[in-house]
């Protein structure tokens, strides 16, 4: 290398070469290679130029190395700007390669769900845990004891024959009311007592409407001055919470051996609103749970002093609360396992 | 309980409509259940005079004219043999909607409305109509059961409407009554509900009655004072056997009760009004002069008027005369004493039986009546001697017999008057949460009969002797509220009540966690009853000793299939996954969280063991046994425990394919495929696996609170090892022997299973990957080397594994 003169020339050719050979390199690969031939610290062309500098007289160097510098730079950039260019083809390329179906149906993701009836009874729960219940459950088998003479149900009283229950013995049975919990819960505490008592409970029939084996939950509260007026507030928001804010209740009276006064509790029904539908028979009331003031003797019968304390208590059947939620209209469809109920309910 | 409008008309003014009468019922206590006119689906049938009837021509049919009072008669066809003119029949106009009858022309097969028709040629425009048409019976309307044209009265308006002539529009109300009011089990009861809910005037029965003297004797003794506190008997001479009045005919019908003779329509009749059973006893077979109420003995016998026998026992009540038992007490009068036509003296019996008594006796001996079901549901004497007078009333009003003076009465211990009871209008208002006005109070209680006395606070009534249920002040609040109006209750949220912590305890919570987990598995939740079959022990193929067939016997069950309680939850969910493949689901994950039950003793003498218990069953082609280990390992980690298995076998698992579940050394379950005996007679298409896990044996694990381990500071360290060695080793030994070799080893996975030709018939290879965790410091490969060293020679040594080549 002797003048500037040809070093322009030289680094002009090289740049034609570049322009020219740049634009038929097919990938980044190619890049790479073509990149080399001027690049390469050993043989590239441009790196040889670099070592040429020393053949150059000392007044020329500065601007031999500013023009073989900028000539490298400018290769650089053009290298850097076709790689991008393929990199972004190559990726565009990758992408309609791989595309797919969006409609074609997803991989399975095996997912179990509670039973309804347990979803329900979790519900409830939630709802009197947050008004301070704590939950008891008890046996399934029970005495006759709790099931029936402590909860003023003596022997000869005519709401025994209300239930036909399954005996084990002729002292144990299988319990036909969660209410043999109350009696469980208030021997061993005094008030104030709230207890939720959630559980299977049986009784002698079996037809379209009945199953032998249900589920209940029975409610109690006992304290001072405990009212019907509370009873009825209490159930309200339940009934709110359960169906929404624009659910009334409403008490008729009943009977119960272990409550005095007895109700019944409906809620408005949440299909039509109350005006009357097939759900409602026309009525615009639905029957929920069955209520009352605790009777007397049952608190007595605990050593509850019936002058001090007073009590409410209300059992739901929880069976009938899922099926009137879901519009399940076959009681049997919950005991028969059949996935293709279990698995349509997760609320 | 069925309630004809008119007769309820008899003891109380009722100004409302059926409506509103239902309405109020409700509110008050009373779920009508349902409410109709006796002729509901009858409609446009008109009293029509046939003026003209022609015989049609070789054939049965007439041809009429008929006057129905509008205009010109219509031409009406008719085939009945009672048509004739001059006489008053109903007519369904056309549009008008009858009963459609079978040929027999008796037997009812829907409704039907009337066309405009044509036959022989003669154009018909009605049809003229007989009591089965209408739905009238012969009970319920004279000459109504004849079968052909039902003929009306000469007085019968023509063109009136037939239903008020012919009762059909009356109403029917059935009432639902609770427990606690047997005393509303009569129409009379309901009338005193009804006056107190209408505030009209209640009207007494007429009671009256005139007695003639009698050479008679007859003495009444009650042995089982316990089980019948009051017996009344009254003596009727020179009865004559005959129809009953078709007024009380029809009333009986109303309430579907069957007319049989006078005498003993008379007791079915008080039944009903008054709510009392009674009997009435042939006094020709009447032994001795005598009527004693006592216990039956061991194994005396008794034919009842239905000409069954029974075999009594002493928990049996009789009523027997001198000699002999008569009558099955509440339950049903002997057929040796029974009313006959030739019966010509009668003694009434109006009496109080025991109510458990008689519902225990009736269920035992399998004997049941319209007194047995009264009885059961209590009685009170007021009752029972309102009802003697009321029988004798009716017996000289039918005119079928002479009262005599002979009257005897039994058990007398039981007031009649009014109890007197004070209680605090304080505390009653207390019981409701709101202040009803005492102006409110004391109208409300006398309505009800209650005769109320107020001062000041002090509120004092008289508590009618058919009121039993009336026991304390709550009672009397649940009356006022249940007049005054339960919409009056005003919803407070429990203000004078303590601010209490609730929720669910841990046991609880560890529960719903474990349903949870298992969800996460892919199953879902099935609940099942607490009660199998004694097939579905057969079913398992259990033997005659396995504590499985130690189950507890329900005494009075629904039928055989639900007749144990269960001792094991695998039979249901073999069940269940079988309803499932039947319905054509071909796989699928279930788990049941329920009690097992295991009896102390048989009999039980003690509350069984209620063993809460997990049972899992999978099915489908993607399942295998280790699919189903898999969700078993997740019951475990949802407490923190890992499980250890050991090949086992169980009558109803593969003999190969089935584990016990371990933990901490102990069996708590078991895990395997269901055999294929048990498949096939399953009727599955897919193999089915299932698991029970006892979770008492996790109970103690539910407190645990999780811990957390520090992640280790140093880098893990992974080696795989590809090993050699006799097929009967199992994978659990490999691993227990890797892990004592060294403690580092946090963690053994089997990731390839090899059997071939190359490693001959006895062996197999399996490759695992080992984790190891430092602890003080990094590991340096050469100490890493020396710990695979060391396990590979542990192997070797113990079960003689090789490295694979």
């Amino acid at each position: 290398m002797q003048d500037l003169r040809e070093l322009q020339e030289r680094i002009a050719l090289i740049k034609d070469e570049i322009t020219g050979g740049i634009e038929s390199l097919a990938n980044s690969k190619a890049v790479y290679d073509f990149k080399k031939n001027f690049l390469d610290p050993k043989a590239g062309k441009i790196s040889e130029l670099m070592k040429s500098m020393k053949d150059i007289p000392a007044e020329s160097k500065a601007e031999f190395g500013k023009s073989v510098n900028e000539l490298k730079n400018w290769a650089l950039g053009r290298f850097e700007e076709i790689d991008e260019q393929l990199k972004a083809k190559e990726a565009k390329l990758r992408y309609e390669s791989e595309k797919i179906d969006v409609t074609m149906p997803a991989k399975h993701i095996m997912t179990g769900y509670l039973h309804p009836v347990t979803q329900v009874k979790n519900q409830l729960i939630d709802i009197f845990a947050s008004m301070g219940f704590s939950v008891y459950e008890g046996t399934e088998t029970e005495t006759d004891y709790y099931n029936f003479t402590a909860l003023n149900t003596p022997n000869d009283h005519p709401a025994r024959d209300m239930q036909d229950t399954f005996y084990l013995s002729p002292g144990f049975l299988l319990r036909t009311q969660t209410s043999a919990g109350q009696i469980h819960v208030m021997e061993h505490q005094q008030p104030p007592i709230k207890i939720l008592s959630p559980g299977k409970v049986f009784r002698a029939d079996d037809d379209a409407t009945h199953s032998p084996m249900f589920t209940q939950m029975e409610g109690l509260v006992v304290d001072k001055g405990i009212t019907l007026c509370d009873l009825k507030g209490m159930l309200e928001v339940l009934c709110k919470r359960m169906f929404g804010e624009n659910a009334t209740t409403r008490l008729r009276p009943s009977y119960f051996p272990f409550t005095e006064p007895s109700v019944e509790v409906d809620v408005s029904c949440f299909e039509c609103g109350g005006k009357g539908c097939r759900l409602c028979k026309g009525t615009g009331w639905i029957e929920i749970l069955g209520a009352g003031i605790v009777n007397r003797k049952v608190l007595e019968n605990c050593n509850i002093d019936p002058d001090v304390y007073s009590g409410l208590a209300f059992g739901i059947g929880v069976e009938r609360l899922t099926m009137l939620k879901y519009g399940i209209n076959n009681i049997k469809m919950l005991y028969e396992s059949d996935l293709r109920v279990l698995e349509q309910i997760n609320d | 309980m069925l309630v004809p409008l008119s007769w309820l008309k008899d003891y109380v003014d009722i100004d409302v409509t059926p409506d509103v009468l239902e309405k109020k019922l409700f509110d008050s206590g009373f779920e009508v259940e349902e409410a109709h006119e006796v002729g509901h689906d009858i409609s446009g049938v008109v009293v029509g005079l046939v003026t003209e009837c022609e015989p049609i021509p070789d054939t049965h049919l007439h041809v009429c004219k008929v006057d129905l009072g509008e205009g010109e008669p219509v031409q009406i066809c008719c085939g009945a043999d009672n048509v004739c003119t001059g006489k008053k029949f109903p007519v369904a106009k056309v549009g008008a909607m009858v009963y459609a009858t079978a040929k027999d022309h008796v037997t009812v097969e829907g409704v039907m409305k009337i066309g405009k028709g044509k036959l022989r040629g003669y154009d018909s425009f009605g049809m003229l109509c007989s009591g089965t048409e209408l739905g009238v019976s012969e009970d319920m309307y004279p000459g109504a059961g004849y079968n052909g044209l039902l003929v009306l009265p000469d007085d019968a308006p023509v063109g009136a409407d037939v239903k008020p002539i012919l009762g059909l529009d009356d109403w029917i109300f059935d009432i639902s009554i609770t427990a606690n009011r047997p005393d509303c089990q009569s129409i009379f009861g309901i009338a005193r509900e009804v006056s107190a809910i209408l505030e009209k005037p209640l009207k007494m029965p007429a009671l009256d009655y005139s007695e003639c003297d009698t050479d008679k004797k007859l003495d009444v003794t009650i042995e089982a004072t316990d089980l019948c506190p009051r017996y009344i008997g009254h003596y009727v001479t020179d009865v004559h056997i005959a129809e009953s009045p078709a007024w009380m005919k029809r009333r009986l019908a109303l309430v579907g009760i069957n007319a049989i003779s006078n005498i003993v329509d008379i007791t079915n009749y008080i039944l009903t009004e008054l709510g009392q059973p009674m009997h009435a006893f042939d006094e020709a077979f009447l032994e001795g002069d005598r009527i004693n109420v006592r216990r039956a003995h061991d194994k005396e016998k008794i034919v009842t008027l239905d000409e069954k026998e029974f075999e009594l026992t002493t928990d049996n009540l009789v009523i027997c005369d001198g000699v002999k038992p008569v009558a099955l007490a509440g339950i049903m009068g002997g057929l040796n004493s029974e009313i006959r036509e030739t019966t010509t003296g009668v003694v009434f019996e109006a009496a109080k039986f025991a109510r458990d008594n008689i519902r225990k006796s009736s269920r035992a001996l399998g004997q049941s009546s319209d007194s047995s079901a009264r009885f059961s549901k209590g009685v009170d004497e007021y009752a029972t001697v309102m009802a003697m007078k009321r029988a004798l009333h009716l017996v000289e009003e039918l005119g079928c017999g002479k009262v005599t003076k002979l009257h005897r009465e039994a058990g007398l211990n039981n007031s009649l008057e009014p109890r007197v009871f004070t209680a605090s209008i304080d505390k009653v208002n207390k019981v409701l949460g709101i202040e009803v006005p005492t102006a409110d109070i004391e109208r409300i209680l006398k309505n009800l009969n209650f005769a109320p006395e107020i001062k000041g606070d002090e509120l004092t009534i008289h508590i009618p002797a058919y009121r039993d249920d009336m026991e304390n002040y709550p009672d009397i609040a649940e009356e006022i509220i249940r007049m005054y109006g339960y919409d009056k209750v005003v919803p407070t949220f429990l203000e004078t009540a303590k601010v209490t912590s609730g929720g669910t305890n841990r046991k609880q919570k560890a529960e719903l966690k474990l349903k949870r987990a298992m969800c996460q598995t892919g199953a879902s939740e099935c609940i099942h009853y607490s009660f199998f079959s004694p097939d579905d022990l057969d079913l398992l193929g259990l033997p005659e000793d396995a504590p499985e067939r130690k189950a507890i016997r329900i005494i009075n069950p629904i039928n055989e299939d639900l007749s144990l309680m269960r001792t094991t939850l695998v039979p249901q969910m073999i069940h269940a996954i079988k309803r499932n493949q039947k319905r054509g689901r071909l796989y699928g994950r279930l788990f049941e969280m329920g009690s097992a039950f295991i009896p102390k003793s048989l009999p039980l003498d003690d509350y069984p063991v209620e063993r809460p218990t997990l049972c899992i069953g999978v099915f489908g082609e993607n399942e295998d046994f280790y699919s189903l280990k898999g969700i078993v390992e997740k019951a475990g980690e949802t407490f923190g425990l890992k499980f250890r298995y050991a090949a086992k076998e169980l009558p109803f698992l593969h003999p190969y394919q089935t584990a016990a579940v371990l933990l901490d050394g102990e069996e708590i379950g078991f895990m395997g495929k269901v055999t294929y005996e048990i498949q096939k007679a399953e009727e599955m298409r897919v193999s089915a696996y299932i698991a029970q896990i006892d979770l008492s044996k996790l109970e103690k694990y539910y407190e645990k609170t999780p811990a957390f381990t520090p992640i280790p500071a140093f880098a893990e360290e992974a080696r795989d090892l590809a090993l050699v060695m006799d097929k009967n080793v199992t994978c659990q030994e490999v691993e227990d022997v890797i892990t004592s070799a060294c403690r580092f080893v946090s963690d053994v996975k089997l990731f390839d299973v090899y059997e071939g030709a190359q490693l001959g018939d006895s062996k197999r290879s399996m490759a695992f990957t080992l984790t190891f965790t430092p602890a003080e410091e990094e590991f340096t490969s050469e100490a890493l080397d020396g710990y695979v060293h060391k396990i590979l020679k542990n192997l070797n040594n113990k079960l003689g594994i090789e490295l694979r080549s």
